[in-house]
């Protein structure tokens, strides 16, 4: 026993001095307490290479040009949002973002019991928004219109892929808004719809593009949260094309990702945390961010394969859309409106 | 209960050469959990971060207001009650895999009756409750009955079975009428099927008023988690399955079938009876636990990405308590905590969720290896022995 508690406590030496070492971000030089802004994943997760992702890519850039000081949690499960959201309230923020829809009840409900603690919400809005909390709504099916516009035009066998998440208003922009786009580019081309139930499970999203490539689809097109790097995975292994969201995905499979769909949740996020340094809060109000704000549109990276006279095209298509003479659908029954039929 | 005292090796000699701290499986207990922090603490230190620090955090997480610990006894609640599940049939000899599907079954079925039923809360409760349990208890036993008729490997068709409930229940969600508009979640369940404590209250005008004088108090502070009835109808469970397992004739049964499946066969025990009645009642306690998270927390279900875990959960929470029944109640309220407070060194140094999962998967690995502890302490016995007696021990 005696070398198991030697062994314990020099163990316990060790952690001591090591861990003394780390000790950084205390306050800021000047003295002032700078403003905390915290964030509250839904369960996909910080690293889910879309959406939370480009959430708490927002955070650090305001951190960095800010001077915010910043942190997160991620929850595990649906019943989380709820005691994540009063931990963040404990720890004494300015702000608490929930991002995505899946947090709209647990955030509405933190705000109403906690009326003097600022909330936002990406993706939801209320009819009527208690004045502690902030809703921002991307119009998404902007982009996407655009990229299907880009695959519309670029598909060689006339057949595209749409993979969506979870079927709901939000997936629903990018699923019509996609399909209205393949539509106006090229009305014989046929676009494959299959939904992954999931935001999480890449595999699925892997099976599903494989089975789309295997019915001679060339250009497939997620809008999934991580069930897209497995539609990017398959892209690569069968040397066909994917499209990304959220944000500039290129660099997940350079040479066999066309474009992405981006809906910049970081410039939101940093939208809001600079009004908030400069004392402005929009509370009880919804953002609705599109083409205007630059808050959605096609990566940059979409040079490297698109060709530069489509790229030209898309660009006086963005023009057309914020002029309003191109409408573009946001569900089925727009969809159906604005003439795309069915 | 304690059919895992020590292994008594060697002779006579070992009784006064042994220190009687030894013996105690407290004293293992404690090792493991000693053991399990400071490797949690190196996987911190080697990830970046200060570990005394960081257990320190956990610790505030849980302890530090009248919040944190109703917050921590509330996410133990379902993985104390699954891991009554898994416990259950664990001493059948049955491993089951299946307390994740058939706490969703559980979940839905309350969800289902929670806004499709109009009945006051006194019949609302026990018919979902109730309800519950058939649902569970037939999607458990079903697993059973294909062990005991066609030798299908519980572990096999319990994982398969995990999955149709999880599909299903997404399925279900989508379902017109079962759906709530502009969401990915069921109808909220009536006020009237909520055990949530004062749950409606809170977020009224009053409650909230109330809440805001007196803010800062013990049971406004309490009521900012979750709080609900469930962590009573799960020391309730706890108390009938020791009392099923150790009291009556069908768990003596059940136990037998357990520790030898050929003699239990052999004198008289009809195993296979036993094996899907074990496997129904597992099924239906894992269900209540669904129906229990359902009605005291979330009010209704959402479309599920990845399975949550309760179920999983819960297997490790009865292995650590020693498959016994109250050992389940005190693991699950150690797992439970662990979870609430990790959730506090994301926030306040910023570790991933990932090393906060490998630092609790340590933790509860070294605490679920005690026979590791017992292998140690058997081995420092024997070179005792040896030593002092001139290696006489086996």
């Amino acid at each position: 026993m005696r070398n198991i508690s030697v062994v314990a406590i020099v163990l316990v030496a060790i952690i001591t001095i090591a861990g003394c070492q780390r000790s950084d971000d205390a306050g800021q030089a000047d003295g002032s307490q700078p403003i905390a802004i915290a964030m509250v994943t839904d369960v996909g997760g910080v690293n889910d290479q879309s959406f939370n992702q480009s959430a708490w890519e927002g955070m650090q850039m305001s951190r960095d040009q800010l001077g915010v000081r910043i942190s997160y949690a991620e929850s595990g499960q649906g019943s989380d949002y709820g005691p994540n959201l009063e931990t963040m309230y404990d720890a004494g923020n300015e702000l608490i973002w929930g991002i995505g829809f899946l947090m709209a009840d647990a955030i509405r409900t933190a705000a109403v019991s906690n009326p003097s603690q600022k909330y936002a919400i990406i993706d939801f809005a209320w009819q009527d928004t208690p004045n502690n909390l902030l809703g921002v709504v991307f119009q998404a099916e902007q982009p996407s219109f655009l990229v299907g516009y880009i695959a519309g035009k670029m598909t060689e066998s006339g057949i595209v892929g749409f993979v969506g998440g979870i079927s709901g208003d939000v997936i629903d922009q990018f699923d019509y808004g996609f399909h209205a786009g393949v539509a106006y580019a090229n009305p014989s081309a046929r676009v494959l719809r299959q939904y992954a139930d999931s935001f999480t499970d890449a595999a699925r999203g892997k099976s599903i593009a494989s089975q789309m490539f295997l019915e001679g689809a060339d250009i497939v097109f997620a809008a999934a949260g991580s069930v897209g790097d497995g539609v990017i995975e398959a892209a690569k292994e069968q040397g066909r094309w994917a499209i990304g969201v959220d944000r500039d995905q290129n660099y997940l499979a350079p040479e066999h990702v066309l474009t992405s769909a981006m809906k910049r949740v970081d410039m939101a996020i940093f939208n809001v945390a600079e009004g908030l340094v400069d004392g402005e809060w929009p509370g009880g109000t919804t953002k609705v961010l599109g083409l205007v704000d630059g808050a959605v549109g096609i990566a940059p990276s979409s040079d490297k394969h698109v060709p530069t006279a489509l790229l030209a095209e898309v660009r006086e298509l963005e023009q057309q859309i914020i002029a309003g003479s191109v409408r573009v659908p946001f569900n089925r029954a727009t969809f159906a409106d604005y003439g795309y039929g069915n | 209960m304690n059919d895992r005292e020590l292994p008594v090796t060697g002779p006579a000699a070992t009784a006064s050469t042994t220190p009687w701290l030894l013996r105690t499986p407290a004293f293992f207990a404690a090792v493991s959990v000693a053991v399990g922090v400071i490797v949690g603490g190196v996987v911190l230190l080697v990830a970046g971060f200060n570990p005394i620090l960081a257990y320190g955090e956990i610790l505030a997480g849980v302890f530090s207001s009248p919040r944190n610990v109703a917050a921590a006894i509330v996410r133990s609640t379902p993985i104390i009650i699954t891991g009554l599940s898994v416990t259950f049939a664990f001493r059948t000899g049955l491993f089951n895999i299946g307390a994740e599907g058939q706490f969703i079954v559980g979940s839905l079925v309350a969800a289902l009756l929670g806004f499709a039923v109009n009945l006051p809360a006194i019949l609302h409760v026990p018919l979902i409750l109730a309800s519950a349990f058939v649902a569970g208890a037939a999607w458990g036993g079903f697993a059973g009955l294909l062990k005991a008729r066609f030798g299908v490997h519980e572990v096999i068709s319990t994982i398969m079975l995990n999955w149709i409930a999880f599909y299903l229940s997404n399925f279900m969600i989508g379902l017109s009428w079962v759906q709530r508009p502009q969401s990915e979640a069921s109808h909220k369940i009536a006020d009237t099927a909520r055990i949530d404590i004062l749950g409606a209250w809170k977020l009224s005008e009053q409650g909230l008023a109330w809440r805001a004088a007196n803010s800062g108090s013990f049971f406004a502070e309490v009521l900012r988690a979750d709080v609900n009835w469930g962590i009573v109808i799960a020391l309730l469970l706890a108390t009938a399955v020791w009392y099923i397992l150790n009291r009556t004739t069908l768990g003596y049964e059940l136990r037998a079938v357990g520790h030898n499946r050929d003699a239990a066969e052999y004198s008289g025990i009809n195993v296979r009876r036993c094996t899907t009645l074990s496997m129904a009642i597992a099924g239906a306690i894992a269900a209540l636990s669904g129906a229990i998270q359902v009605m005291g927390r979330t009010q209704d279900i959402t479309k599920l990405a990845i399975m949550e875990g309760n179920g999983f959960d819960g297997i490790a929470v009865s292995l650590i308590g020693n498959n016994t029944a109250f050992g389940n109640v005190f693991s699950g309220l150690l797992f439970g905590s662990l979870v609430h407070g990790g959730s506090r060194l994301q926030v306040r140094l910023g570790a991933p969720s990932e090393i906060i999962a490998i630092v609790i998967g340590t933790i509860i690995f070294f605490i679920a290896i005690p026979n590791l502890m017992r292998v140690i302490a058997a081995l420092y016995r024997r070179r005792a022995t040896r030593s002092t007696a001139g290696g006489s021990s086996k």
